[in-house]
């Protein structure tokens, strides 16, 4: 977008003013965030990826509402529906199980439903709460230096050469069942990335220009961290933040799946995987294969989003 | 670079402290030790010979001198399920998991990197794309729902491989290994690749990455102007540059290997470590995880060292650059 260039040899430009840069009727400006959504749309892959998120997500957000069945009203599950085929009618002829029933009567659709909402939710909410811990810590080891840096960051290296599975395997061996427990185990697991990320990119931004002129400015701390470094941070951290999701749900499935994780009255997909096990081997397949796609889904099209957006942020590949 | 050894090795011991020290007061602190140590359906005068015996009676601190004094002579407890040492269970059972963890290494490996070159090498391809595509899905499937998938497929549906155990075993230096007799690999097969496809997904992933970064540096169009052939380029130098971020990233994925066992295992009747510590947490038979989380530290600390040593052995820049200061 340079200026055009002017013919050589002219005579200098009259008093007046030069006249304005001449803009295309209609044209957009072209602002940072527009640039990162134009980028984002060449892969077809990732769009498609953001719409299934959305999808499950805005399944997530209303399933008590388009759910044929309310799987954990015991009043609504009839024993002997149990077992049945995708595509079988219960035996009062009043409703269909597209997705086949499990060893208690729930419809399967329904049961993937609400699950979707749990391990989503469980999901979100310690991603943002692994977010917020992290986020803070790490900028005060960039912003104190010294030994409040070393301290950290020797904690979170320390915490990230051990795999997730083991240390949230441990805390929750330690602290028993329930959602909470499962959400601070999780955020104990991922909270060192958020902060060696922020901690980088903080660390950069700080020797910058306009850092020095609000300090200059005499503006309070607070302000010059929350304000000014934090908001140029973000782009890593988002990066890392939406691979991150993914990766609580898929260990919150695995726990859940060990025994480990939520209890059965919150069932998520790792547990209705979990149940439909011991059917495998009599070729009941349809218990544990649909809430399987449905992880699979949710994972694979965060996965695509998060992918597609490192390459766009990544200043290495800048086309 | 003997500094840097040093120091690392004192920051390990600093860690392994600290480790042991979490876990004793996880285990003995939160929750009843009596409960804990002590068989819980023993008589109360057994119950109180044991709490005198165990010095439970003792102040904290000194109770964990005693476990530190204990553990450093090899004794961690006995298992209340099995009435063996814990020590003795795990170490039964760490070749099957090591084994497992190593041939899913292999496959790893010798897969994905093939496989990540060539996505590298040729992105805009339908083969490439594809590889990518296939990598994505390697590393989002969750673990335990392809294990679920692979039995319905190969031992369900088509009878092929056995759906679960490890099958006889041949001795290989007094240690039982599967992968010697065929009915032993077949047992071994789906376990291993299950285990093997994230870390194949990760190494083609790297290997890819990788490969478009080298492709456009400077080196790489000066052996082109040399006249050197497309295979001498990618088979010595791009691969040479690309090994080390993968050889590291492997080496310290061998831990998480052994740690995401505990599924595979679960699914797949693996008879290892991973197996015993659910089985353990299901029965809350406490010193054997007592035993498990220790042995399991000090393998980490020691692989995570190895692995550091071994990244500034082969990266000829970190070993000048510590020269230098």
């Amino acid at each position: 977008m340079s200026p055009p260039t002017e013919t050589p040899a002219r005579e200098p430009a009259p008093a007046e003013s030069a006249p304005p840069p001449v803009v295309a009727p209609g044209a957009v400006e072209e602002t940072p965030l527009r640039r990162i959504a134009a980028d984002f749309a060449e892969s077809r892959l990732a769009v498609a990826g953001l719409a299934l998120f959305l999808a499950i997500l805005a399944v997530a957000a209303t399933a008590p509402l388009i759910s044929p069945q309310n799987p954990y009203d015991l009043a609504q599950l009839d024993v002997l529906d149990s077992r049945l085929e995708p595509g079988a009618r219960s035996g009062d002829g009043k409703q269909t199980f597209w997705l086949g029933t499990d060893d208690q009567g729930r419809d399967m659709l329904s049961a993937i439903f609400y699950g979707l909402r749990i391990s989503l939710g469980v999901g979100v909410a310690a991603t943002l709460g692994a977010l917020a811990l992290g986020l803070t810590l790490g900028l005060l080891a960039a912003f104190l230096g010294g030994r409040a840096d070393t301290f950290i960051m020797r904690v979170a290296d320390i915490q990230l050469s051990f795999p997730a599975i083991l240390i949230a395997l441990v805390l929750l061996a330690l602290l028993g069942q329930g959602v909470d427990k499962i959400i601070v185990a999780l955020i104990a697991v991922q909270w060192a990335y958020y902060a060696r990320t922020v901690r980088g990119a903080a660390l950069v931004e700080r020797s910058k220009e306009y850092i020095e002129a609000a300090t200059c400015l005499a503006l309070p701390a607070r302000r010059i961290v929350f304000r000014h470094l934090l908001p140029n941070c973000l782009p890593p951290v988002i990066v890392v933040a939406t691979v991150q999701v993914a990766a609580a749900i898929t260990l919150e499935a695995t726990l859940s799946f060990l025994g480990l994780g939520l209890p059965i009255t919150e069932p998520s997909l790792g547990l209705l995987i979990a149940n439909g096990f011991t059917y495998l081997l009599s070729g009941k397949y349809w218990i544990s294969f649909f809430p399987g796609v449905a992880l699979l889904a949710t994972i694979v099209s965060i996965n695509l989003v998060g992918d597609q957006l490192r390459d766009v942020l990544n200043p290495r590949l800048q086309r | 670079m003997l500094v840097y050894v040093i120091r690392r090795l004192l920051q390990s011991v600093v860690v392994l402290l600290a480790m042991s020290l979490l876990v004793f007061v996880g285990v003995y602190a939160i929750g009843n030790p009596v409960d804990i140590l002590i068989n819980p359906n023993a008589d109360q005068e057994d119950i109180e010979r044991a709490i005198k015996g165990l010095g439970l009676d003792k102040p904290l601190w000194e109770q964990y001198f005693v476990f530190l004094r204990q553990a450093l002579a090899g004794d961690l407890g006995k298992s209340f399920a099995f009435n063996v040492p814990a020590i003795q269970l795990i170490v039964e059972r760490m070749p099957a998991t090591i084994e497992l963890a190593t041939a899913a290494t292999l496959i790893a490996i010798v897969f994905g990197l093939p496989l990540g070159l060539w996505a590298g090498l040729k992105p805009r391809s339908a083969a490439g794309r594809t590889i990518m595509a296939g990598s994505i899905l390697g590393f989002s499937l969750p673990t335990f729902w392809v294990g679920l998938m692979l039995i319905m497929v190969f031992s369900v549906h088509l009878g092929w491989l056995p759906s679960s155990g490890r099958g006889p075993t041949t001795p290989l230096l007094g240690v039982p290994v599967s992968f010697l007799s065929w009915d032993g690999l077949r047992h071994l097969v789906m376990p291993a690749t299950n285990l093997a496809l994230f870390n194949l997904a990760l190494v083609i992933r790297l290997a890819r990455a990788g490969t478009r970064e080298a492709l456009v540096q400077d080196y790489v169009k000066f052996a082109r102007a040399k006249g050197l052939s497309n295979a001498r380029i990618v088979g010595v130098h791009v691969l040479k540059n690309i090994s080390i971020p993968i050889v590291t990233v492997i080496g310290l994925q061998f831990g998480s290997l052994i740690a995401f066992a505990i599924v595979t295992e679960t699914i797949f009747a693996w008879p290892g470590m991973g197996k015993l510590i659910i089985d353990s947490i299901n029965v809350l038979d406490r010193p054997v995880i007592v035993a498990y989380l220790l042995i399991i530290v000090t393998l980490f600390i020691v692989i995570n060292l190895l692995v550091d040593l071994l990244y500034s052995v082969l990266d000829p820049r970190i070993r000048l650059a510590d020269a230098r200061t």
